[in-house]
């Protein structure tokens, strides 16, 4: 796949094999985005982090700063998978959602 | 205890094995060595599981209890915390031997699907000199302490090997904080998807060292250094470009091994490119009521057809539980020929529906414009283009191989055009 950038800010994009190609190169170059995963410490001993994601793609300058804020939360319900950890974090328009039952599994034992 | 289908392993393989050979109408029973179900996914927090299958970037754990759910649903009964000790072929079928916190029991089996996954390859396989201080981990037991102990290994550290894990782990400790000085390949070209060398390395401005590899380690009880050197055509040393760098971790990325301690035991022929079981197109083994999937078959490097062979496997056990009369398979070989690293099915069943047959392989070397070939002698039996092939991407087709006489013999091959 090909991308050029015109001096007057005008994007082309040639040889992608799909309309998601153009759609990814444009934004890559206009906005990049990511997804992230980490893990958030909890409160209990059997399960000591629970694994989250952000619900939407965020900034691609954006990552660290979210990266600060999960490793700033704690969980101390046991919540989970899809349940929201951090809400709009920072602002940006995505949550801190968590990705598995684990803590729930945990419950039973 | 006797069931009809005895699914060994609860990873990804196994949770789609047992639920789909319980759909086909068969008791099952699955048995787990860890305390919960998921296998290796339950530590894979990062996303990009179930594109194929769902059209979604899931997680790991997200993609693993969509399985468990419905594994639960249908009341499928699993023995966790359970290891299996002894496997031996019966009259009637198989006799497992299990040890478990209740103590030692027997469970017979009419069919068997091993989905026992595959191992990391470790430094004592790589042969690294120097001392043995703490400090040199594979890569997915660095993803065990971080994704779910908590604990990051490493707060400087070399990674060996490109292999998917490899590069994950670089960008998960690059996110938490760890530098990570750069990741070494032996060979000129990287182990891992494209996609990973673009979203771990890249994105993170990681070095990638490409004909480099680790020398010697430093260090008395804990790391404290590693040596890299380049490395000839044939992979040696070049005396002179040794270089020293300080870190406390060596982690290694450098291949994963399938798991078949337990199909060698019941007499499963492996296939030396794979290192899993030879199959037919059900993925029954060379042992009749055997069958094998995921990564103890071939290692994957997408989950959804880990899950995919899983379902075949199961299916076919089930189907081999329920046939009063067992037929004899009238097998046709097919071989990986030139251009091609190893395909999956390596025999097909005259006597099976081979009108649509899945077909997993690899091309041996990275290809542009290349022709993909099943011929029987002289005679061409399938072909596909492909704008490129590359080995870490394993490729997936479905062919209708209907025509087959017990004349044939297959070869596959890739052909560069």
């Amino acid at each position: 796949m090909q991308v050029t950038t015109e001096d007057s800010g005008e994007i082309t994009v040639t040889g992608n094999s799909c309309k998601r190609g153009e759609k990814f190169a444009r934004q890559e170059l206009t906005d990049p985005r990511r997804t992230i995963c980490s893990t958030v410490a909890t409160a209990f001993r059997d399960v000591p982090v629970v694994p989250c994601r952000v619900s939407a793609e965020i900034p691609k300058d954006m990552i660290f700063p979210v990266m600060k804020e999960i490793n700033r939360a704690r969980v101390t319900k046991r919540i989970g998978r899809g349940e929201i950890i951090i809400p709009n974090v920072l602002g940006i328009g995505a949550d801190i959602i968590c990705t598995s039952d684990i803590l729930k599994s945990g419950e039973e034992n | 205890m006797r069931t009809d289908v005895l699914v060994i392993g609860g990873g990804p393989a196994g949770l789609a094995a047992a639920i789909s050979a319980k759909k086909n109408g068969a008791d099952v029973l699955l048995i787990e060595r860890e305390s919960r179900l998921g296998g290796i996914l339950k530590q894979c927090i990062h996303d990009g599981f179930g594109l194929v299958r769902f059209q979604e970037k899931l997680s790991g754990p997200e993609y693993a209890e969509r399985f468990i759910e419905e594994f639960h649903n249908l009341k499928i009964p699993a023995m966790v915390q359970t290891f299996v000790t002894d496997l031996k072929k019966t009259e009637e079928g198989f006799l497992a031997t299990v040890v478990n916190a209740k103590g030692v029991e027997t469970i017979e089996a009419k069919s068997m699907v091993l989905a026992t996954g595959c191992r990391e390859r470790t430094a004592k396989q790589v042969f690294i000199h120097g001392t043995r201080p703490a400090g040199v981990f594979t890569a997915g037991t660095a993803q065990h302490f971080i994704n779910l102990m908590g604990e990051l290994p490493t707060k400087r550290c070399v990674i060996l090997g490109s292999g998917d894990i490899g590069l994950i782990m670089a960008r998960r400790l690059t996110l938490e904080g760890a530098e990570v000085v750069g990741v070494y390949e032996v060979k000129p070209t990287p182990s891992g998807l494209t996609r990973n060398i673009h979203q771990c390395l890249h994105d993170y401005d990681i070095p990638l060292y490409l004909s480099h590899t680790v020398t010697r380690v430093f260090g008395h009880d804990r790391l404290t250094g590693v040596e890299v050197a380049k490395v000839d055509d044939h992979m040696r040393p070049i005396a002179g470009t040794e270089q020293r760098i300080d870190c406390d971790a060596l982690i290694l990325s450098v291949g994963l091994i399938p798991e078949n301690e337990l199909s060698e035991r019941l007499g499963v022929q492996l296939d030396p490119r794979t290192k899993g079981p030879k199959c037919d197109a059900s993925l029954m083994t060379s042992v009749p009521g055997v069958f094998s999937c995921g990564n103890a078959l071939h290692v994957n490097d997408l989950v959804d057809y880990v899950s995919e062979s899983g379902e075949t496997a199961g299916a076919g056990a089930a189907a081999y539980a329920a046939a009063e009369k067992k037929s004899q398979r009238a097998l046709v070989p097919m071989e990986a020929g030139d251009g091609c690293l190893y395909i999956v099915p390596q025999a097909l069943d005259l006597g099976a529906d081979n009108s649509g047959t899945t077909i997993y392989f690899r091309s041996r070397n990275i290809v542009e414009k290349s022709i993909f070939r099943i011929r029987s002698g002289d005679r061409v039996i399938f072909e596909k283009k492909y704008p490129f092939l590359r080995p870490p991407e394993m490729e997936k087709l479905t062919v209708d191989l209907s025509s087959l006489t017990a004349a044939d013999s297959l070869t596959a091959e890739v052909e560069v055009v």
